[in-house]
């Protein structure tokens, strides 16, 4: 998903940063007031910031014949709400930008918004949904990740296909294009993203339940289960 | 059972990556008899794609500092990996010691416990 620098037209590279920033500058403030009121809580924004890390460091090879990564940030964004990752992203995607050559600064925006906007608000709505429509813990957590990575790339498709507009077939056919290199490659890392969200919350509800109930995420039974 | 379901979940992330390796089949030469990459990056498909849909689009910013190679490129990214996996490692570790501690407290305050 990473929109490589200088790969955008600049109007649309400002664009994205503009549309960006009042979710990052949200989010910073957001998890500032969090961790204010719940310091305990320091450690485990900890694991999903180094979520993110690891996630988005593996490159695996996919169905397409092609590699690419998962993001990672379903995780944070069902602990502590979707804007709490647009910060937490940016310093990855930052750290990738400067360091690796992947992504980049005039990118940045548009990766922002794809990884850490999108797919966290995509996780945080769905995982809602899916606990009100009764589907267990695992399951719920299961759709918002999964989903949340998956949207990521779809989004990153519509960001190219917006700025590269096939000559002929004009931007649905170029947005055919991308999904076909980003979205049909994501999907089994997508299944792979979904379910090792499950796994660190199957660690949490046995080790952390008690973080879990203060964040609202466990009802007192599930605690137990 | 928890601990049952984690391991088959794991394994089945496995699975997951190395299915396409064992399915995708190498792709036929290049017209030019160059052999065709396999597995590389969605990012740099995403990157000849521009070039055919645009082909006048020039690049209008380089990054400012690029890995000396390959292998320092995945020495950074294997450190970001590296990071990421102590952190969780060691919070999971704190926790487990915890809940163990806590655990045998509640025995012994019970006087059942043989600790």
């Amino acid at each position: 998903m990473h929109i490589m620098e200088g790969f955008l037209p600049i109007e649309h590279a400002v664009g994205w940063s503009v549309a960006s920033a009042p979710f990052v500058i949200y989010g910073i403030h957001a998890v500032k007031q969090h961790i204010q009121e719940n310091p305990e809580q320091r450690m485990l924004l900890g694991v999903a910031a180094a979520f993110t890390f690891v996630l988005s460091a593996l490159k695996l090879p996919s169905v397409t014949g092609s590699c690419s990564h998962p993001t990672g940030t379903g995780l944070g964004a069902i602990l502590f709400g979707p804007a709490a990752m647009a910060p937490i992203g940016m310093v990855v995607l930052l750290f990738q930008a400067l360091l690796l050559a992947h992504g980049g600064l005039t990118t940045l925006g548009a990766n922002i918004f794809s990884m850490a906007i999108v797919g966290p608000f995509a996780a945080a709505g769905l995982f809602r949904l899916a606990r009100s429509l009764k589907l267990s813990f695992a399951v719920s957590v299961f759709i918002a990740a999964s989903m949340a990575d998956l949207l990521t790339y779809v989004t990153t498709s519509v960001q190219l296909a917006w700025a590269f507009p096939d000559l002929e077939g004009g931007f649905v056919a170029s947005f055919v294009k991308f999904a076909g290199i980003f979205a049909i490659t994501q999907i089994p890392l997508a299944i792979s993203e979904g379910l090792l969200t499950v796994v660190i919350f199957n660690a949490l509800i046995r080790f952390n339940p008690q973080e879990l109930q203060k964040l609202k995420l466990l009802g007192g039974r599930e605690a137990h289960a | 059972m928890k601990h049952h379901q984690n391991l088959i979940l794991l394994i089945l992330v496995v699975l997951l990556a190395v299915f396409p390796l064992w399915l995708v089949e190498k792709p036929a030469p290049a017209a030019d008899g160059k052999a065709v990459e396999i597995f590389a990056g969605a990012d740099d498909k995403a990157k000849d794609l521009i070039g055919d849909i645009s082909p006048n689009y020039t690049r209008w910013f380089e990054p400012l500092m690029e890995p000396a190679s390959g292998e320092i490129a995945s020495l950074l990214f294997a450190l970001q990996a590296a990071l990421g996996a102590g952190f969780i490692g060691y919070y999971f570790g704190v926790s487990v010691t915890r809940e163990k501690y806590a655990a045998r407290r509640k025995a012994a305050d019970e006087g059942a416990g043989a600790y």
